[in-house]
C-alpha cells in the first residue's frame, strides 16, 4: 500500500480498540518471568555451550601476539575465536568499528577473543587466561581539543545557512552567545547484549536481542560472508535497547563464529563491565548557540553550531538539528562539525540529535527569556512558526505546540512560579520551576506484515517488528482487532523473527506508527480476501463484532476461513507527503526541583509533560514511553556522564555502580497529558512517534528549574553539585 | 572467577585455624563484595571458608552498658535493632544510607568494615593500581579522580573506603574483636583497624593473616543528636561523594567523622574542639594537609558546607 | 551439604580440632590445580520444591537458577549487585542472587518470580504491575516484583529505611518509603512512577 495522499476516514477511526487504554498483551508473560529473552532459549537447541568475550586492554594500537595455550588447556574449553582464526570478516553497513578486533585495535574493550567452554564458569575463568600482548598507539580522546579540526558531514547534515545571520545578530538589540556541553552517555539497557547461535550446515539461526531485524540479518550475513537467506534472527523479547541494539554487536558475531568453530550452539552475553566501552554510546557534544531578538523578543537571528567526535567513518551527532525547525527567525545558521576520536563508537541513542540538541537549545531559550524579562512560556509562544522557517511553503502537518505550552502551564500552576531566581525556600531546600519545549521529528519507514485468519476466527499477525518495551505487541494487536472487527483476545501477534515480513523495526520513534500502518495495509488486503471468499462485493462491507456485514448479510468472520486459512501480506510505503509537509511531534515539559542549599544536591519533585503526537494508539503504553523518556532525561540532566580518561582513551566508570542512572528515589510521580490529535498526513493510523519525544527538552527543563531555584546557570551537563557549590548561598 | 574449594566452618576459632592452612584462602560471609571482586579476578582465592554457620549473629548488651554486635549480624538487622535505633541513631542512619535493601539483607557487620575500595581503576584489571597490583602505579591520581580521596592519600593511592557504617562506628568509638588462627583473641580500636595507603595501599587493615573479626563493640551511649548526612549524585543506591557522621551535644560540643574522603573513615579527635567555632574552623582542622586532585578539590567545600548543614540541623533539633 | 569426592575430604576434616588439608589445596597450588573445577552438591528449596544440584562451586545462585534449573525468570542485568534484576526472596528476605554462591544455600528456601505466580494465576503484585503498566521491556520486572513483595513485608515488620522520618516509630506505607526501598532495582525504561502506583495499590489492599 502506497501512502501518498492524506488519510481519509478508515476503519481505525472507529477507535473501538485502537486508542483505548490497554494493558500489554504480553504482560502476564513478562511479570511471571515466562517471556524468553535472548540468553534464555534453553529448549530451542540441545547441547548449548557458553562463550565469554575478552576485551582489548588498549584503546588504539595492535595486537603483537596472543598466547592462547593456557586458556585452550583450561578445563572445559572447546574453542577460542580470534581474528586469526575467524576467517575473513566483512563489516556491516551500520557498524563503524569492527566487532572482532585484531591485529588492529580501534577502541578500548573491542572484542579480541571469544572463549567457548562447556559451562559459563569455565568460559569466564579461561577468558582471563587469554594472554594478549599489545603495542599501544597514540590516540585522540579529547573532543574539546579536536573541535577546530571538525568537518561538515555533508551526507548527514549539510549546513543550513539562511539569510544573513552575522548581520542580523550584530544588529539585534538583545543577544545571547553561550556554549553548552553534553557528555558521552550510555544506553545502559537492563538486558546485556546477548545472542545464541546455532548452525545447521551453512544455515545460521541467531536468537538475539535486537531492535532492527532486517538491518541486522543483512549486516550479520555481510560480516560473516554468508548469503542473507542463510541467516535467521529471532528476537521476540528485548530487554531494552534505546538505540544500542539497532545493530548487530559483538555478541551476535562472536556467537556465530564460536558456534562454527566449536561445532555446537553457543550463547554469549556481554559482561556488564565490558558493555560501556565495547558497545556504542551517545557521543558528547559542544554546542554554541547565539540568539538575537528584537527588543520585544522576536527572534531575528539564530545560530546553533555543534561539534561531536567519532571513530573514523562514524557519524556526527545531529545536535543542532532542532534549530532548523523549532523557532521562527529570518536569519539562521545551523551546523555540525565532526572530528575524529579514538573513543568507542558513538551512535544512536534515544532521540539522537534532538536529545542533546534540546538540552542546549532549551537552556538558551530560557536564558534569552531571562534577558528579555519575558516569561519563558510566552517567549516560546511568541516565536512559534507553523511553517518550516527556511522554506515557508512547507507547512508542518500539525503543530500544536502553543496548546501544549498553555495546557501545561495551566495544569502545572506555572503562574505561581517566582520569576526571580533563588526566592523560594523550604527549610534548607531551594525550590524552583522550569519548563522547556519538547520537539522531535516524525520519521516514516516502510513496514510490512502478514496476517492470517483461521477457521476459529483467530487473526495472527506476523512481522519482524520488535517490542523493546515500547508496546508493539499490544498496538499491533489493537490495530488488527480494529481492522478485522474482532476482540483483542482473537488476535495473536508474533514479532521479531526474520522469517516474517520486513517491518520498520524499533528506532527513531518511527516503529509504532509505521509498523501498525504496515499491519493496517496487510489487514486491508485480508479484508478484501475475506469479502471475496464470502461473496461480498459491495462497498458497504464492514467488519464488526466478529462478523462481516454487507447489505443484509451478516456472516461470522471465521466462516471466511472454513475452506482454508486466509493469508494476506502487504506493506506500507511512504511517498511524497513527507516532503510536502514537515512532520514533527511537540510537547512541553514542566518541572519542579529542590536543591539542597548546603550541598547542591538536586532532587526532582514534580514533572509534567504535555504531548501532541498524532493519534495515541494506546494511551497506557504511550504514557509509559513518555515517562520513561522523562526518567532518562532526569539522568541526563543530573547524573549521567561517561567519564573519559583522556590519557588511556576509555570510559572509566564502566559499570552500573560508576555510571549512575536514576533510581526509584530520584523520580517523583510523573504526569503526562496527550492532546487529542490525529495527523492524516503521517499514515493511515494518523499516529506519530512518541517514544523519544519525552526525552527531548526535559533535561533543559530541569536545568532551568535549577536556575530558578538557585540563580545558578549550569551549561555543562550533568548538573552535579560540584558545578554549583561555590555559587550557592553562604552557609551561616 | 578461578576455581576454589569450599567448606563451612562451625566456630570462629575453627574458621581461623582452617584459613591458616591455605595462604590464599578467604572467609566468606555475605560475599557481596568478595564475589563481586572474584568475578573480575581482583580477588583470587583458591579456597573459601564459609563462616555463616559460626554463630556471631547476635547483638548483646555489654556489662559496660554498650553493645556487642556479632560479626555476622546483617546490616538490615543491625539498623533495625531497637537499641541501635534508640541509642545509636547515627549507626542506624549510616547503615540505611548504604547500598540497597537487597545488599543490606546479606552484607555483614565485619564484611562491611572489610569491603574494598570502589575506585574505578582498582576495578579495571587493565589499569595500573598499586592496591590491586603493588608496584604497577596509580592510574587514578591523574585520571578520573572525582569520587576519590583528598586526605591521608599518598602518591601510591588515592582510594577511599566506601563504607557508611564504618564512619558511624568510628564516631561511636567502636572496637573490633578478633580471633587468630592460634585461637588467641584481641581487641582493636576501630581507629586502628584501617590503614592509610602510604606506599603499601594493598595492605588495608592491621589484621594479621587469617585473623577473623568476631564482633564490634560499642561503648555505652553518649546521647546527643545523631546525624548522618550522605551527599551523593543520585538520591539512593550510590556511594558517598562525602558523608558526615556527627553526634552533637546540647552544648554544641560533639564528634564528627567523614566518609568519602580518605582510605579509612576519617576522624580527627583533636579537631573536634573547633566545632564551637563553626564549620569552617572545624573543616580546616579536620582536613588540614589535604591534597585533593583538580577533579575532587570540590570535596573540601562540600565537607565544610555539609558540616555547616549538619550543625544547623543539630541546633534545630536541640 | 552432600559433596563430591574432593570436597568431601575437606568437609570431613572440619570436624577435627586440628585440621590437615589435603595437598591439592596447598598454599602453592599449581596452575593446573587452580584451574580444576571443584564440584559440590547442594539441596535448595526452590519455590517449595526440593532441588538437588551438583555444581561447580563457583556457580552463583543466579546462574544455578537460570542455567542449571532453567528458571530464567530471574534476570542477569549486571552480575555485580548493581541493578537488582536478579532479586529473589531467600528465607523471607530479598537478596541479589548474583552475589551469593549456590553452595552457600544448603537448605535455603528460595522464592523466585516463578514461585509467586503464573500467567494463569497471577500474584496480586504481578497483576498490579500489569494494571499500572509498571514495566516496559520487562527485563527488570521479575526483580522489581520480588523486591516489591519483600518491601511490603519489611515495612510491615517495622524495619526502618533511609526515608523514615523517625527511627523509633514504625515506618509508614507511603510513596517515599517505597521509593527509597525499591531503589536497589533499576529500571532503565523508567517505569518507576507506575511501579510505585502498582505497589501502593497492593499495599492498600493488604493494609
Amino acid at each position: 500500500m502506497k501512502f501518498d495522499t492524506p488519510a481519509t476516514t478508515n476503519p481505525i477511526d472507529q477507535m473501538k480498540v485502537v486508542g483505548k487504554a490497554t494493558t500489554r498483551i504480553e504482560g502476564p508473560l513478562k511479570t511471571t518471568g515466562q517471556a524468553p529473552y535472548a540468553y534464555e532459549h534453553h529448549t530451542a537447541v540441545p547441547n548449548q555451550a557458553y562463550g565469554v568475550v575478552v576485551g582489548s586492554a588498549i584503546a588504539k594500537g595492535r595486537i603483537a601476539s596472543m598466547d592462547l595455550e593456557v586458556a585452550q588447556a583450561a578445563p572445559g574449553v572447546l574453542a577460542i575465536v580470534t581474528a586469526a582464526n575467524a576467517g575473513k570478516l566483512g563489516k556491516g553497513k551500520y557498524n563503524t568499528a569492527r566487532l572482532l578486533g585484531g591485529p588492529e585495535i580501534q577502541h578500548y574493550h573491542q572484542a579480541v577473543a571469544l572463549v567457548v567452554a562447556e559451562t559459563f564458569e569455565q568460559a569466564r575463568a579461561a577468558a582471563e587466561l587469554v594472554n594478549v600482548n599489545y603495542v599501544r598507539a597514540e590516540g585522540v580522546f579529547d573532543l574539546a581539543a579536536t573541535r577546530d579540526s571538525g568537518k561538515e558531514a555533508k551526507d548527514q547534515m549539510p549546513d543550513t545557512v539562511h539569510g544573513d545571520f552575522d548581520a542580523a545578530f550584530a544588529a539585534a538589540p538583545v543577544q545571547l552567545d553561550a556554549t553548552y556541553t553534553t557528555p558521552d552517555q550510555a544506553h545502559a539497557m537492563m538486558e546485556p547484549f546477548a545472542s545464541m547461535a546455532a548452525w545447521d550446515g551453512d544455515k545460521l539461526t541467531l536468537w538475539t536481542s535486537n531492535q532492527m531485524i532486517d538491518w541486522s540479518v543483512t549486516d550479520l550475513a555481510t560480516t560473516l560472508g554468508v548469503p542473507k537467506q542463510n541467516v535467521r534472527l529471532i528476537s521476540p523479547y528485548i530487554g531494552g535497547g534505546f538505540g544500542g541494539k539497532l545493530f548487530i554487536r559483538t555478541d551476535a558475531v562472536l556467537a556465530a563464529l564460536g558456534a562454527r568453530l566449536a561445532g555446537r550452539p553457543v550463547k554469549v552475553a556481554l559482561a556488564r563491565p565490558l558493555i560501556f566501552n565495547n558497545s556504542t554510546h551517545r557521543p558528547a557534544t559542544i554546542q554554541r548557540i547565539r540568539i538575537g531578538t528584537t527588543a520585544d523578543g522576536k527572534i531575528t537571528a539564530m545560530a546553533h553550531e555543534g561539534w561531536s567526535g567519532n571513530l573514523p567513518g562514524g557519524k556526527v551527532e545531529l545536535a543542532a538539528q532542532p534549530s532548523q525547525l523549532l523557532y521562527a527567525g529570518e536569519n539562521r545558521r545551523v551546523t555540525m562539525r565532526l572530528s575524529t576520536l579514538d573513543l568507542p563508537e558513538g551512535n544512536a541513542m534515544r532521540a539522537p540529535g534532538e536529545a542533546p540538541g534540546m538540552m542546549a537549545l532549551e537552556i538558551a531559550m530560557d536564558e534569552m527569556a531571562d534577558k528579555l524579562k519575558l516569561d519563558p512560556v510566552e517567549f516560546r509562544i511568541l516565536n512559534d512558526t507553523q511553517v518550516d522557517p527556511v522554506n515557508p511553503r512547507r507547512p508542518f502537518s500539525q503543530r500544536r505546540l502553543i496548546e501544549c505550552l498553555r495546557t501545561g502551564a495551566e495544569r502545572f500552576g506555572w503562574s505561581k512560579r517566582q520569576a526571580q531566581p533563588g526566592t523560594q525556600r523550604e527549610g534548607r531546600w531551594l525550590i524552583g520551576q522550569g519548563m522547556a519545549v519538547a520537539f522531535r521529528n516524525n520519521l516514516l519507514v516502510k513496514s510490512g506484515a502478514r496476517v492470517r485468519l483461521n477457521d476459529q476466527g483467530i487473526v495472527t499477525v506476523e512481522t519482524d517488528m520488535t517490542d523493546i518495551g515500547t508496546g508493539s505487541y499490544t498496538i499491533i494487536a489493537q490495530t488488527a482487532a480494529e481492522m478485522m472487527g474482532v476482540n483483542l483476545d482473537k488476535v495473536v501477534v508474533r514479532l521479531g523473527d526474520s522469517s516474517f515480513p520486513v517491518s520498520a523495526g524499533s528506532g527513531g520513534q518511527f516503529g509504532g506508527n509505521c509498523s501498525t500502518a504496515g499491519v493496517y495495509a496487510a489487514c486491508a488486503k485480508l479484508r478484501e480476501s475475506v469479502a471475496q471468499r464470502l461473496g461480498m462485493n459491495g462497498d458497504d462491507v464492514t467488519f464488526v463484532d466478529g462478523e462481516v456485514r454487507s447489505g443484509n448479510k451478516n456472516v461470522p468472520l471465521r466462516e471466511a476461513a472454513q475452506a482454508g486459512e486466509l493469508v494476506a501480506e502487504d506493506s506500507i510505503e511512504f511517498a511524497e507527503l513527507s516532503k510536502k509537509f514537515q512532520q514533527s511531534t511537540f510537547g512541553a515539559h514542566f518541572v519542579e526541583v529542590a536543591v539542597d542549599s548546603a550541598t547542591g544536591e538536586t532532587r526532582v519533585r514534580r514533572m509534567l509533560a504535555v504531548c501532541a503526537a498524532g493519534r495515541i494508539l494506546n494511551p497506557t503504553s504511550a504514557r509509559s514511553q513518555v515517562i520513561g523518556a522523562m526518567t532518562m532525561g532526569v539522568g541526563a540532566a543530573l547524573m549521567e556522564e561517561l567519564a573519559v580518561d583522556k590519557r588511556v582513551g576509555f570510559f572509566v566508570n564502566h559499570d552500573f555502580a560508576g555510571y549512575e542512572v536514576p533510581v526509584h528515589a530520584d523520580i517523583p510521580h510523573q504526569e503526562v497529558i496527550f492532546l487529542d490529535e490525529t495527523d492524516p498526513v503521517s499514515s493511515p493510523m494518523k499516529a506519530k512517534g512518541v517514544g523519544e519525544l519525552g526525552i527531548c527538552g526535559v533535561s533543559a527543563a530541569i536545568a532551568n528549574a535549577v536556575y530558578n531555584a538557585t540563580g545558578i546557570r549550569v551549561r555543562d551537563y550533568p548538573i552535579t553539585l560540584d558545578k554549583m557549590l561555590d555559587k550557592l548561598p553562604q552557609m551561616i | 572467577m578461578r576455581p576454589f574449594t569450599y567448606l563451612r566452618a562451625k566456630s570462629p576459632a575453627e574458621a581461623a585455624a582452617l584459613a591458616a592452612q591455605v595462604s590464599d584462602s578467604r572467609f566468606i560471609a555475605g560475599g557481596t563484595n568478595l564475589l563481586d571482586l572474584m568475578k573480575l579476578e581482583i580477588e583470587t582465592p583458591t579456597h573459601l571458608i564459609d563462616v555463616n554457620g559460626v554463630g556471631l549473629d547476635r547483638i548483646e548488651a555489654t556489662p559496660e552498658g554498650g553493645l556487642r554486635i556479632g560479626a555476622l549480624v546483617r546490616n538490615t538487622d543491625l539498623a533495625a535493632d531497637p537499641r541501635v535505633r534508640k541509642d545509636y541513631g547515627l549507626l542506624a542512619r549510616a547503615l540505611l544510607a548504604g547500598a540497597s535493601g537487597q545488599l543490606r539483607n546479606v552484607a555483614t557487620t565485619a564484611g562491611n568494615l572489610l569491603q574494598r575500595t570502589r575506585c574505578p581503576y582498582f576495578y579495571d584489571t587493565h589499569q595500573a593500581c598499586n592496591k590491586r597490583q603493588p608496584g604497577s602505579g596509580c592510574a587514578a591520581i591523574d585520571g578520573f579522580s572525582r569520587p576519590l580521596g583528598i586526605i591521608g592519600v599518598s602518591k601510591a593511592c588515592i582510594a577511599t573506603h566506601p563504607s557508611d557504617m564504618a564512619v558511624a562506628m568510628r564516631a561511636l568509638d567502636a572496637q573490633v574483636e578478633t580471633v587468630k588462627p592460634d585461637g588467641s583473641t584481641r581487641v582493636i580500636p576501630l581507629a586502628d583497624l584501617h590503614r592509610l595507603p602510604g606506599t603499601t595501599p594493598n595492605l588495608e587493615t592491621t589484621l594479621s593473616a587469617h585473623e577473623l573479626i568476631t564482633a564490634v563493640t560499642l561503648p555505652a551511649p553518649i546521647g546527643g543528636v545523631h546525624i548522618y548526612q550522605k551527599v551523593r549524585d543520585r538520591a539512593s543506591y550510590a556511594f558517598a561523594l562525602v558523608s558526615v557522621g556527627a553526634i552533637i551535644q546540647q552544648d554544641g560540643s560533639g564528634r564528627v567523622a567523614l566518609g568519602g574522603v580518605a582510605h579509612k573513615p576519617w576522624r580527627v579527635e583533636s579537631a573536634e574542639s573547633a566545632m564551637a567555632q563553626g564549620a569552617k574552623a572545624l573543616t580546616e582542622q579536620l582536613l588540614a594537609g589535604a591534597t585533593p586532585t583538580h577533579e575532587n578539590a570540590f570535596k573540601l567545600t562540600l565537607v565544610e558546607r555539609t558540616l555547616a548543614s549538619v550543625m544547623a540541623q543539630a541546633r534545630d533539633h536541640a | 551439604m552432600t559433596i563430591s569426592r574432593r570436597t568431601f575430604l575437606i568437609v570431613g576434616a572440619v570436624t577435627a580440632a586440628s585440621v590437615a588439608l589435603p595437598p591439592f589445596i596447598s598454599a602453592q597450588a599449581s596452575a593446573a590445580n587452580a584451574a580444576r573445577p571443584n564440584k559440590a552438591t547442594v539441596k535448595i528449596w526452590i519455590n517449595g520444591e526440593q532441588r538437588d544440584l551438583d555444581l561447580d562451586t563457583r556457580t552463583t545462585l543466579l546462574d544455578a537458577l537460570r542455567e542449571s534449573l532453567q528458571l530464567t525468570g530471574t534476570k542477569k542485568g549486571c552480575d555485580h549487585g548493581q541493578c537488582g534484576a536478579c532479586t529473589v526472596i531467600a528465607n523471607g528476605r530479598r537478596i541479589n542472587s548474583c552475589l551469593t554462591l549456590a553452595v552457600m544455600h544448603e537448605g535455603s528456601k528460595i522464592t523466585t518470580i516463578e514461585g509467586l505466580g503464573t500467567p494463569q494465576k497471577l500474584h496480586p503484585m504481578q497483576a498490579a504491575f500489569i494494571k499500572h503498566d509498571g514495566y516496559q521491556c520487562g527485563y527488570c520486572t521479575p526483580g522489581q516484583i520480588c523486591s516489591a513483595v519483600a518491601v511490603l513485608g519489611e515495612i510491615r515488620d517495622g524495619i526502618p529505611s533511609h526515608a523514615s522520618p523517625s527511627l523509633t516509630e514504625p515506618p509508614k506505607l507511603i510513596a517515599s518509603e517505597i521509593q527509597e526501598r525499591m531503589s536497589g532495582n533499576i529500571c532503565r525504561c523508567g517505569a518507576y512512577s507506575n511501579i510505585i502506583e502498582a505497589i501502593s495499590e497492593v499495599a492498600e489492599a493488604s493494609a
